[in-house]
């Protein structure tokens, strides 16, 4: 237990130093702290004393030496935009990106995993080519797209009039097409609950969960696909193994076979390569938080960058960088309690 | 009646362009508390005849015609419903390979208790016990331990004694073991073979071994039938085949073992190899390969003719016969 | 010279690849699908009504007119028009030329990257393998769309908005590029770990050929079947992360738009009802993905390489 944890923790490491010179050497060539303490007003001469106390003049390593022990204390510097320290900023907004990609892990779970195993069981029936022929299709739909298209049907809403309207079919599937809208597609809404801290959470009232049901539905659907056809490919070779023969021979009931002995196998290279993709999600999130206006950390990047608030964009990678390490280290040691045969505890798993 | 007989059973495979006709018509008998050998070479439809009897063949193979009468009823025609009573509780299945048997995520007591609880309404805790006293009976050490262990923790050769624990488990008439020991270690080979025998006697359970090592066929069974290309060619007492094979084939297979070669000389082959599924020959399936190949040979497939407490499919023998037959008129 | 083209016309038409193509039905109709638009898209300046770069042809009188079919639309504009009077139809020819554009040019750098540095890597081994697929580990866990966001905010910072549309092609190249390589860098070290076990390799070796030789002359051509099927797979991702760009505000600028910077600029008008500015293309983007996508599938299935998994 003890070797495989610090193997993992030592790697996690490892790439959050890289992060961290990447973010820092961002910063030593793009941000200038001078501008934005001082202005345009102050002589060059001063400005180089300043550099100078400062310590911006220092070689690379000291800097990043600075840079690195106060981020180790959680201060990565003051947004230029917002005035107040990134960290702060970021923990404001991060935990709309958190429920939304908890939302969208959610609507994925719940989906692909019958989907997937449907479509490994019954491999010829149309229901499952028609699954896999949509999630061919949504593979080459990109997530913005998703989230304009949902916009359209259930917010907007959508008239049809392609049909005669005189006509009782007509009429009828003029209807049946057409779709109401209504639904929102604008920020979190006001009634939010307070948790702790800057949790502000939309999950405990109806119009909470309906703000996020749009964003979360589009963030969901660029990975479902995924999800399905990889659920369904390693549940496929699963139920050909000797195990799931051996299993029938015994005479177990299908259910049996299916949802315990073939589907428990089948989830752990899913969580090896699902939790990644969920990690993989939080980029996915400023594309569809662009689009929905959703007050989380992706939206707050994207806002960065057009003001080129340097601290905050360095900032954003930290942390992001951090939620990745995290997550990847945390899907390692899942996996290993999951499965018997590494050996997590030495003893009994 | 005995207790298992098979009839005319043809096994295909659907595949592209046609099915491939694995098993062409064999037929054979299996009773109470007897012991059956089935040898061949890889590839002559030993483990799919082991594996149609359960119909657990892998797609895309399916019984195309015969029937697997079990006391009476025909397995082949029954619903996945009625099999599933069956498989398990009144037949019994070992496979080959210990590693690839055993789920390797759930543990050794989950894998017995559902097997038991799949055909016995009685509490876990009861079939827990069941599970103990079968553990105990292959001499597996502290049982109660192995309850909680998964698969991986085990040696080969302890996994196989599990499974065969997991064979009695509902005290089935017959075990259907596919090549039990060919995975395992050869010193650990003989255990498990003797465990199995010794069980099969204490438990008068009917034994149907699927293997290609005719020593162990010979120690082990009272009946043996030798398959080649789908074929039942040779079938009757396992001592009278081992020391007098009728057909050509088997003489070569008896040949090739190494204790009938000269130390240090070459051992015996029977030259070419067994023709794959796509193109089997007309007539006798062994005749390109056969020293006594005649035209009649290679027109039909030959008939079985009985030679003392064996039938043989082959045109030699039957000539053979014949002759003895017309000899003997002629002396009386 | 006839005779040996001739030759290979008739090898290709013998070949398992053209009899696999011309039994798939999907293939068929998605290459001929791909054809056209790559043809509309090269052939844009002849075929397009009007030029969208031109002012002069544009007439704001003509802003947010529906497509032909739906009231209030002009036969002049059969798919409509933007919110600046702009002729969708030839806006979107312009914008899949330049989608193609990228797509094209971010797998060329990619698969040069990829190609040279999975050769190093899988042949050399030892620290350069271990230092490049870090690199590669690192990279892909953060995700390629978020390498490539990353990366073009700071090319965008460094140049200033105004000196990056000039150059907006090129950086969206080079964005990608960089950002993608570690697909095909895997894909090309998986193959060349097992091409170089192989006996061809060892007699290179002992008649003298130098490393680079060998590496490139010898393993390269024999590891080409999976670079091509996930260099097509990595067009169609090429091109999403350029929308995905281009709507996010990094990309492709509004008088020089792709499909993405067309999608971004109608998105503020749906809700005005102007659907089409932003749906349709939107849908020309999907299209486009889903032949390229379906052809890589039919592409990995027939040349049925060791592809890197996961």
């Amino acid at each position: 237990m003890l070797a495989f944890l610090v193997q993992r923790i030592s790697q996690a490491l490892l790439v959050m130093f890289v992060i961290s010179v990447i973010a820092f050497s961002i910063q030593d060539n793009l941000g200038d702290p001078l501008q934005e303490m001082v202005g345009m007003s102050v002589s060059e001469e001063e400005r180089e004393k300043l550099r100078d106390e400062l310590g911006l003049n220092d070689p690379f390593v000291v800097q990043y030496l600075r840079f690195a022990g106060n981020a180790l204390q959680g201060d990565l510097g003051n947004s230029y935009f917002y005035g107040k320290p990134t960290v702060d900023v970021i923990l404001e907004n991060l935990p709309a990106t958190l429920e939304l990609v908890i939302g969208a892990t959610l609507i994925i779970v719940l989906f692909s995993v019958p989907i997937g195993v449907y479509a490994a069981i019954r491999p010829q029936a149309w229901l499952s080519k028609f699954f896999m022929g949509v999630s061919t299709v949504g593979i080459s739909i990109p997530v913005f797209l998703t989230a304009i298209v949902l916009i359209q049907l259930f917010s907007i809403g959508v008239t049809v009039t392609l049909f005669p309207e005189d006509t009782g079919w007509g009429s009828w599937l003029n209807g049946a097409l057409s779709t109401n809208g209504g639904l929102p597609s604008y920020g979190r809404g006001d009634e939010l609950t307070h948790l702790f801290g800057t949790w502000e959470s939309g999950f405990f009232s109806q119009d909470g969960l309906l703000h996020l049901l749009l964003p979360a539905i589009s963030l969901a659907s660029i990975m479902l696909p995924l999800f399905i056809r990889l659920i369904r490919a390693e549940m496929m070779e699963v139920l050909q193994s000797d195990y799931i023969r051996y299993a029938r021979a015994k005479g177990l009931a299908a259910p049996r076979i299916n949802f315990l002995h073939a589907l428990k196998n089948t989830m752990l290279p899913v969580i090896t390569v699902g939790g990644v993709q969920i990690g993989i999600m939080v980029a996915y999130t400023i594309l569809t938080e662009t689009v929905f206006q959703w007050p989380g950390v992706g939206l707050m990047f994207l806002e960065a960058i057009t003001r080129s608030d340097i601290p905050l964009i360095v900032a954003y990678l930290m942390v992001v960088g951090l939620i990745f390490v995290i997550t990847n280290t945390l899907v390692d040691l899942i996996y290993g309690l999951v499965n018997p045969t590494v050996k997590l505890t030495g003893k009994k798993a | 009646m005995p207790l298992l007989e098979v009839k005319n059973l043809d096994v295909r495979f659907a595949v592209r362009g046609g099915d491939l006709k694995a098993l062409r018509g064999i037929s054979f008998t299996l009773d109470k508390g007897e012991r059956l050998g089935l040898v061949g070479e890889s590839g002559a439809g030993k483990s799919v005849a082991a594996f149609s009897i359960l119909n657990l063949i892998a797609r895309p193979g399916y019984i195309a015609g015969g029937q697997i009468l079990f006391e009476g009823k025909d397995l082949a025609a029954m619903s996945e419903r009625e099999l599933r009573k069956i498989r398990g509780n009144r037949i019994a299945m070992i496979f080959q390979d210990p590693m690839m048997t055993l789920n390797p995520v759930l543990t050794i007591g989950t894998q017995m208790v559902e097997a038991i609880l799949a055909h016995r309404k009685i509490s876990k805790k009861a079939a827990r016990e069941i599970a103990l006293e079968k553990l105990r009976k292959v001499y597996i050490p502290s049982p109660e331990k192995r309850l909680d262990q998964y698969p991986h923790e085990l040696s080969g050769g302890m996994r196989q004694r599990v499974i065969i624990a997991i064979a009695l488990l509902l005290d089935p008439e017959i075990i259907i073991a596919d090549e039990p020991t060919t995975a395992l270690d050869v010193t650990i080979q003989a255990e498990i073979m003797d465990l199995l025998l010794e069980l099969c006697e204490q438990e008068n359970v009917a034994l149907m071994l699927i293997t290609h090592d005719l020593g162990v066929v010979s120690q082990v069974t009272q009946r043996m039938l030798v398959m080649y290309s789908g074929r039942i060619i040779e079938q009757g007492s396992t001592k009278e085949i081992i020391n007098d094979a009728q057909h050509p084939y088997t003489q070569g297979l008896i040949n090739a073992l190494p204790q009938m070669g000269e130390p240090g000389g070459r051992l015996f082959q029977i030259p070419g190899s067994m023709p794959s599924l796509k193109n089997v020959p007309t007539g006798c399936p062994f005749n390109p390969r056969c020293k006594f190949a005649t035209e009649q040979c290679k027109r039909e497939m030959p008939q079985y003719v009985r030679s003392g407490n064996v039938d043989v499919a082959c045109y030699e023998v039957s000539n053979l016969i014949e002759q003895e037959k017309r000899m003997q008129e002629a002396e009386s | 010279m006839t005779t040996a083209t001739l030759s290979r016309w008739d090898r290709f038409r013998d070949s398992f690849f053209w009899y696999s193509f011309k039994r798939d039905k999907v293939a068929i109709a998605s290459f001929l699908v791909l054809m056209l638009m790559v043809f509309a898209a090269v052939f844009a300046p002849l075929l397009a009504p009007t030029d969208p770069y031109d002012l002069t042809q544009i007439d704001i009188m003509n802003s947010e007119l529906p497509p032909v079919g739906l009231s209030g639309s002009d036969a002049a504009f059969p798919l409509g028009t933007d919110a600046q009077g702009r002729d969708l139809l030839s806006t979107i020819l312009y914008g899949t030329r330049v989608s193609l554009m990228i797509g094209f040019g971010a797998v060329v750098l990619q698969a040069a990257l990829g190609i040279l540095f999975g050769l190093l890597a899988g042949y050399l081994g030892g620290r350069v393998d271990a230092i490049l697929m870090r690199i590669a580990d690192v990279q892909l866990s953060f995700s390629t769309l978020m390498v490539a966001i990353i990366v073009g905010a700071v090319v965008k910072a460094t140049f200033g908005s105004l000196m990056f549309g000039e150059i907006a092609i090129y950086m969206l190249i080079f964005i990608i590029g960089v950002s993608e390589w570690p697909q095909i860098a895997r894909t090309v070290r998986a193959s060349v770990l097992a091409e170089k076990k192989k006996e061809y390799v060892d007699a290179a070796k002992v008649m003298g050929f130098g490393t680079p030789r060998i590496m490139f002359r010898h393993i390269l051509p024999n590891t080409l079947s999976p670079i091509f099927v996930i260099a097509t797979v990595q067009i169609a991702n090429a091109i999403i992360s350029e929308a995905a760009l281009s709507f996010l505000g990094l990309g492709m600028p509004e008088t020089q738009p792709s499909l993405g910077s067309l999608i971004k600029s109608g998105f503020d008008y749906i809700q005005s009802g102007s659907w089409w500015i932003t749906l349709i293309p939107g849908l020309v983007l999907v299209v486009l993905v889903l032949v390229i996508n379906l052809l890589g599938d039919w592409l990995r299935d027939v040349m049925n390489p060791r592809l890197y998994k996961g």
